[in-house]
């Protein structure tokens, strides 16, 4: 009786599983699917689901109005700069957190943190006088900068937590081996942490892919990366759902395949720590 | 090499002071044991020693050397961890090569001293192996054979056996009494377990809140304590303390007798009581004895099988000459 109960339950908590995964992913479904319609078969109320007429039109009028590997290269550089910059920046910082605590230690983290509940458009006025002053509006490196100290917050909690989670007699016990600060950084805590290491970058790298508010409006056309190219199929000929759905999925197609290639350490990354 | 001395050396984090200031001597080749119970500064001091705190006063000197301010690395001290602080990412041989590799040693003399530890230690079959695939008897070798390639000037252990379950640890505790036996390298070995520290130290350093209650060897300790603390903390089961008439007839505030210095008998004796409980091993019998008007338990230790058991009257006298004496402020009375 029991084990027939705990089967159904099993079956009940499955589909369940399966129910909310399938609403979280639907409207990327949509879009996907939406993509490969024509105009017309777009806005159709009701609307066909699977059945009706494929066509890869939209992706060949998409490339032909504008430059996708621009973009891309764009996305790729802010994205993956801001991340390397970002873990460069952090790891000495967290290892500093985690094994040198002062008693404001804790304090500096949530001060840190606590940067993040600022609406972001509150700093777009100082940001962008700023870049214009420095001449740095619509460029790559300074995109890099700030979406660097925009996520950096995020990057050192992460590495934070993981690097709590290694006991200091290790590196004890390479300071007693004659290791030096750099020594123990590079040869011991980096190695150990590495997998803490691989889930901030990606989670990063996956943020900064998609953060749109400063990259839409610090750029223009040199450091426009793929959030401005979706939203230049946004206005101003009025809306043509097929092609900004075209757009959209190049644009969320690499962010969305190196996701899936590597769920199984992000999965990991983000339940660090809740369960030892 | 390995002559280790401290110099008042006090250690306080914040307005707390762990260890007021302190000296102490140890010699070279010297098996050295820090005991005590938990908190009560063994640990910080090894830690002062091995470099990892920063003394708050006094001075460290190791081989007539101010090393007061030297970094861990450059004191010449290896030090084996409690929870082995292996490196988990590297193999066995890396793990016991990365001081030699720190170092900057060349590559032919690294695989010497590996082979050479990996020989004593019984590691040469586990040296590609990581530590995560080892059990905790060998995890605990590496550590030591990590520690044995710098040739330090002394050995530190930090509660090294306590991770390990009671079978392996009383091998392990043959291993390193073997091992300094040896090298003949200053050990220097902190434990709370008290039979670990009479059976593997030259010379026993007793502390209690950062104070050093005793200094000597394992059985000038168990014949002349000191003071009541030492009496109560060294010897296995703990000496039987009395107060009261029993102590005033020997001029003293309280008087101690070990377990093994009370002779029980079914018919006659100084002291009488009832058998509350009694443990045969065959090589010896234990009883634990209430109802003697003296404190609450008595404990006996009698050599071979005794014939008595629970609810049995029983007399006790105790050896003249193994009378412990102790005055009013728990020091003894010689």
């Amino acid at each position: 009786m029991a084990r027939a109960a705990s089967t159904r339950a099993k079956i009940g908590w499955t589909a369940l599983a399966w129910g909310i995964a399938f609403l979280i992913f639907f409207p990327i479904l949509w879009t996907i699917l939406t993509s490969f319609k024509t105009e017309a078969e777009a806005i159709a109320a009701p609307p066909s689901y699977l059945f009706f007429d494929w066509t890869t039109e939209n992706y060949g009028v998409v490339q032909d109005r504008s430059n996708y590997m621009r973009f891309l290269w764009n996305s790729v550089i802010i994205a993956g700069g801001s991340t390397i910059l970002g873990i460069l920046v952090a790891v000495p910082a967290a290892w500093a957190m985690a094994f040198q605590p002062t008693p404001r230690t804790k304090d500096v983290l949530l001060w840190m943190l606590s940067t993040k509940m600022l609406p972001a458009v509150g700093v777009l006025y100082p940001i962008y006088l700023i870049c214009i002053q420095l001449g740095v509006l619509d460029n790559r490196a300074a995109l890099v900068f700030i979406l660097m100290l925009i996520n950096l917050p995020i990057i050192v909690w992460m590495l934070y937590t993981y690097f709590r989670e290694i006991p200091g007699e290790i590196l004890e016990a390479s300071r007693m081996d004659g290791a030096t600060l750099k020594d123990e950084i590079f040869y011991v805590l980096t190695p150990m942490a590495i997998p803490g290491i691989a889930s901030t970058l990606l989670l990063n790298f996956i943020l900064a892919w998609n953060e749109a508010f400063w990259t839409l409006n610090l750029t223009s056309v040199d450091a426009a990366p793929l959030t401005a190219f979706i939203a230049s199929y946004s206005s101003p000929e009025g809306l043509f759902f097929a092609k900004l759905s075209a757009a959209s999925t190049m644009a969320i197609a690499p962010i969305l395949i190196l996701g899936w290639f590597s769920q199984k350490q992000l999965v990991r990354g983000l339940t660090f720590g809740a369960v030892k | 090499m390995g002559r280790i001395v401290l110099k008042d050396v006090r250690k306080a984090f914040g307005d707390v002071e762990v260890i007021p200031p302190l000296n102490l001597e140890i010699n070279e080749g010297e098996f050295v044991v820090f005991v005590g119970p938990s908190g009560c500064g063994k640990s910080t001091l090894l830690r002062l020693i091995a470099g990892l705190e920063d003394v708050s006063g006094g001075a460290i000197e190791i081989d007539g050397q101010d090393m007061t301010d030297v970094p861990p690395a450059k004191r010449s001290l290896a030090m084996v961890f409690q929870s082995y602080a292996l490196y988990p990412h590297m193999s066995v041989r890396k793990n016991i090569a990365f001081p030699m590799r720190m170092a900057g040693m060349d590559q032919a003399e690294q695989d010497k001293r590996i082979a050479h530890a990996a020989n004593i230690l019984n590691l040469t079959d586990y040296l590609d192996r990581r530590p995560g695939q080892l059990s905790g008897g060998q995890r605990q070798r590496v550590a030591i054979g990590r520690a044995i390639v710098r040739e330090p000037a002394a050995f530190l252990f930090d509660e090294p056996l306590s991770n390990l379950d009671a079978a392996l640890r009383h091998g392990m505790r043959v291993e390193i009494g073997e091992l300094h036996k040896d090298l003949a390298t200053t050990m220097i070995y902190v434990t709370h377990d008290q039979v670990e520290a009479m059976t593997m130290a030259d010379k026993i350093v007793v502390l209690r809140a950062g104070h050093i209650e005793q200094v000597g060897s394992p059985l000038e300790l168990y014949r002349n304590p000191r003071n009541l603390f030492v009496a109560g903390f060294i010897g296995s089961p703990t000496m039987n303390l009395f107060e009261g008439a029993a102590a005033q007839e020997h001029d003293a505030r309280t008087i101690g007798v070990r377990p093994e210095h009370l002779a029980p008998s079914k018919t006659e004796g100084l002291w009488k009581g009832r058998v509350g409980l009694s443990e045969h091993l065959g090589s010896d019998t234990f009883l634990h004895i209430h109802d003697t008007g003296l404190t609450d338990t008595i404990t006996v230790r009698a050599g071979g099988e005794v014939d008595l058991h629970h609810g049995d009257t029983v007399y006790l006298t105790p050896e003249a000459d193994k009378i412990h004496r102790f005055d009013e402020s728990g020091l003894r009375i010689a």
